[in-house]
């Protein structure tokens, strides 16, 4: 690790989106022979700093030095001529070719008669000894092999072009522990082979394992670059999630107090709740009237855990009961029958329907329960709508316009009130603030308060720590799949002290990777 | 027939609804027709039993069976799926009725014709809900599914009339197709009718609603909790239910039916007649005025072909033709390349007619 010549040297970067400056002056470079971790929560700019290096958007401002030369990529096939190999999240391989096929394909020797196939496979397999990969056979099908493994074979395919940098873009995100342990190992073994290695990935653990050092971004501006051994877990994590205090104090005391006056009684118990893959078996009791935070980083299993309440993933181990009554939520019909709403982190893919209008937005979901056949009249669809028009000020005030032509916070408000409309006894909120102006977000949080007030239970999830601090009572913590703890808010609860607790319990788990343990204070 | 005459804020407004641009081009083979014969749109009553006869007439009832299954392919295109079988259905639809009256060997009462009606709908209704059950249950792709059903659809059909052309004498089911009510042919108004009470179905219920909801965002309408199978198995019954009434028509005017030949690619015919009312083949969005429109420009094409005298091996050949033009002068893409040009145009000469346009452009952008 030379400090004096970076291989990649990314200056004042800047990627808009119409309305989004995705990347604001970002600057960010990598030395040869380091895994260089690149941190941040979703909306950071990660994605939109990887696609800049590799090619597949094109920067607005800025400049791009590959190996002390200026590079101006116009698609992936320039950032590749210069040295810049990819292996994204989703292992994009041919199944159906075999592993030789994938690994050589565009680079296959090619003798007088075409492609000589006999070399190309003993090129693959020389390949795949590189990486320690000496067991795998090239002729065999790529389908024959774990999804693991073929996240390897992939990392492998990126090396044929003997690239100077590597992106990983989460690569280990479907892998298991063991296959994570291999693929650290070939990591290591190309970076002492020189290459720069950038890995992007929600585990603090393994960044911290793996990486020698970690830019952190957030809302697309660089906020640090630090070597990873001088780098502390709550330092890393209060970066990447901020701090933002100037909203809001006094909702926080409101919901104080009235957690004090409401009674314990539970309106949802769940118990070993989980699915494989996505949340470990977690028990969750949330009480009557109460707003409960699920708190920890993206990737830790809050939505998880939320989607299976809500019956938009069916579990596979646990049970839930509803005021004493065992229930089945195996789908979202069967969840908003039992009166429980969920909105969604995903506004645009999950939330809204784009080309629909306001209003047919807003009435959806009671129109889905009543059946095709019973139409709402348009008096009901208009005294409804004018409701939460009203309720939450949704600009502009023209229940005929397309959902898709407003701004985010509106859109947001014609979500929530979607799922009021529905009358909910258990509201799920994923993420309700997101990219929305410091206005709505009061509007929001406000609401929330209101409606614990009226006795309805509320889910409240966001990655701003803050804000799930000033308005639950009891906040749930997540991490790696897993709940890690449950603190009862009060007054010397504070961002740190989540903070603390995710990152305190990372360093035991090693020893120590079951029970969860239950800090709590008040 | 451009319309380059009238005030272009109307104009153009009305020119973003993609269903204007088959009316104008309904009107252009009109008006073409026309030109070779100023007699072409006369209507004239038959003075000996008073019907209507004319050649929109001939038009209209040409129309007819596509009518029905551009219809039904609305609503399955909507939901972002697509229904290759309507074809098949229908001749399905034309078999078993066609057979049922050749063995019931009975001329004159109605009883026979409504038994073969029933039949047929039923058998075609069974066709689309198995379409449905396929896409909605199994989870297969409509292409697929449908396609499928599309070569067992025929295949079904010769069984049922064991490989044979079979033709029937039936004179209340014939009356389908030939007779008239008050003037108009009864097929004319039966297709009127249905497609009325489709679009009264679709609009004044939720059904459009959620149809459309599903075809714009799939997931976000499952987790607000709308029912996906039963709406997509309602909505290729109804496809082919709908299809099963074109097969009724289509054989009822001749009597027998052709089961290599009847409702032969007549899915290709409304897949085109939905996209030419401006329903877009990824889903979302529907218009059943539109498919009417689309239904009416292809049978209005046909019988201009027809009546041009066009050679039949060039037939397809001109209906491609006219079919592309109007698909780019539909295409957003094409006509924002066009009016650029024009305001580039426009602005090299500075040519004072030009102004007009150039202003209330600029609003339109302004606004937008």
């Amino acid at each position: 690790m030379s400090e004096a010549a970076p291989v990649v040297e990314m200056t004042d970067i800047s990627v808009e989106f119409p309305g989004v400056k995705a990347l604001d002056d970002v600057h960010f470079r990598m030395f040869p022979g380091e895994v260089h971790a690149l941190m941040g929560e979703n909306g950071a700019g990660k994605s939109t700093l990887i696609k800049a290096l590799t090619g597949v958007y094109p920067i607005d401002a800025g400049t791009i030095v590959v190996a002390g030369s200026e590079r101006r990529f116009r698609g992936t096939a320039d950032a590749e001529e210069a040295g810049i190999a990819t292996v994204y999240q989703e292992v994009s391989l041919c199944p159906n070719l075999t592993i030789g096929e994938n690994l050589m394909l565009g680079h296959e020797v090619r003798g007088p008669l075409g492609i000589n196939w006999r070399a190309t496979n003993a090129a693959a397999a020389e390949m795949l000894a590189k990486l320690g990969l000496e067991g795998l056979d090239p002729r065999k099908p790529l389908a024959s092999i774990s999804l693991g493994v073929q996240q390897l074979v992939a990392i492998a395919r990126a090396m044929v072009i003997d690239p100077r940098v590597l992106v990983l873009d989460e690569p280990t995100s479907s892998l298991d522990a063991n296959e994570v342990e291999t693929l650290f190992a070939i990591m290591r073994r190309l970076r002492d082979q020189g290459v720069a290695i950038l890995f992007v990935s929600h585990f603090l653990g393994q960044v911290f394992a793996i990486s020698d050092r970690v830019t952190v971004l957030r809302n697309g501006r660089r906020v640090g670059e630090h070597l990873t051994r001088e780098l502390d877990r709550a330092t890393l994590i209060s970066e990447m999630i901020g701090k933002d205090l100037e909203l809001l104090e006094s909702l926080g005391s409101a919901s104080m107090e009235h957690a004090e006056e409401h009674p314990a009684e539970a309106f949802l118990v769940a118990t070993g709740l989980g699915r494989k893959g996505s949340i470990d078996p977690t028990d969750v009791e949330l009480p009557r009237g109460a707003v409960i935070g699920f708190a920890g980083l993206l990737g830790s299993g809050r939505t998880e855990l939320a989607r299976l309440l809500c019956g938009a993933d069916k579990a596979d181990a646990g049970r839930v009961s509803i005021k004493g009554e065992e229930v089945a939520l195996s789908s979202p019909v069967a969840a908003l029958g039992r009166r429980i709403a969920y909105s969604t982190e995903n506004r645009r893919d999950e939330g809204t329907i784009g080309d629909l209008t306001v209003r047919e937005n807003i009435i959806l979901a009671v129109q889905a329960k009543r059946g095709w056949l019973r139409p709402l009249s348009r008096a009901e669809q208009d005294q409804i709508v004018d409701k939460y028009m009203k309720a939450f000020d949704i600009r502009p005030a023209d229940p005929e316009l397309l959902i898709k032509n407003l701004s985010g916070g509106n859109q947001q408000k014609v979500l929530l009130g979607r799922w009021l409309a529905t009358d909910p006894e258990l509201l799920i909120l994923d993420e309700p603030t997101r990219g929305i102006d410091v206005g709505a977000k009061a509007e929001i949080q406000e609401a929330v308060v209101d409606l614990a007030q009226g006795g309805v239970t509320t889910v409240f999830i966001s990655s701003e720590l803050d804000e799930v601090v000033r308005l639950c009572e009891r906040i749930i913590v997540l991490r790696d799949h897993q709940k890690i703890a449950e603190i009862t808010n009060g007054p010397e609860v504070t961002t740190q002290t989540i903070i603390d607790v995710i990152a305190d319990h990372g360093t035991d788990r090693d020893a120590d990777p079951s029970a969860p343990t239950e800090a709590t204070s008040s | 027939m451009s319309g380059r005459g009238s005030p272009q804020s109307l104009l153009r407004r009305a020119l973003g609804r993609q269903l204007v641009w088959g009316i104008v081009a309904i009107a252009a083979l009109l008006a073409l027709s026309l030109s070779r014969d100023p007699g072409y749109l006369a209507i004239s009553v038959n003075p000996a039993n008073g019907n209507l006869v004319g050649n929109l007439l001939d038009i209209l009832r040409a129309a007819a069976p596509l009518l029905m299954i551009a219809v039904g392919s609305c609503l399955v295109i909507a939901t972002g799926g697509i229904d290759l079988s309507v074809g098949s259905v229908m001749v399905v639809s034309g078999a078993v009725s066609m057979e049922f009256l050749r063995i019931a060997a009975d001329s004159t009462s109605p009883s026979p014709a409504l038994t073969a009606v029933a039949l047929a709908l039923a058998l075609s209704t069974a066709l689309g809900v198995v379409n449905g059950v396929l896409v909605a249950f199994v989870g297969l792709q409509p292409f697929i599914t449908t396609l499928v059903t599309l070569l067992a659809g025929r295949g079904l059909a010769k069984v049922i009339t064991s490989g044979q052309n079979t033709t029937a004498i039936n004179d209340p089911f014939r009356w389908i197709a030939n007779g008239y009510v008050v003037g108009f042919p009864v097929v004319v108004l039966i297709a009127a009718i249905v497609v009325a009470v489709m679009a009264v179905v679709v609009r004044r219920t939720a059904l459009g609603l959620m149809i459309e909801s599903i075809g714009i965002n799939a997931e976000a309408s499952r987790l607000a909790g709308i029912r996906q199978r039963g709406l997509l198995i309602t909505v290729y019954a109804i496809s082919g239910v709908l299809a099963g009434v074109a097969g009724l028509f289509a054989v009822s005017s001749v009597m027998t039916v052709d089961v290599s030949r009847t409702g032969a690619q007549l899915e290709m015919d409304a897949i085109l007649a939905v996209v030419i009312g401006g329903t877009s083949l990824a889903g979302g969005k529907f218009s059943i005025g539109g498919a009417v429109v689309g239904a009416l420009l292809i049978a209005t094409l046909d019988k201009t072909v027809v009546f041009l005298g066009v050679p039949s091996s060039a037939t397809p050949a001109f209906k491609a033709v006219v079919i592309i033009i109007l698909c780019l002068v539909q295409s957003d893409r094409i006509r924002g390349y066009v009016s650029t040009r024009r305001r580039v145009a426009a602005r090299g000469r500075a040519v004072p007619v030009r102004l007009g346009l150039m202003a209330d452009e600029t609003k339109r952008e302004r606004a937008s």
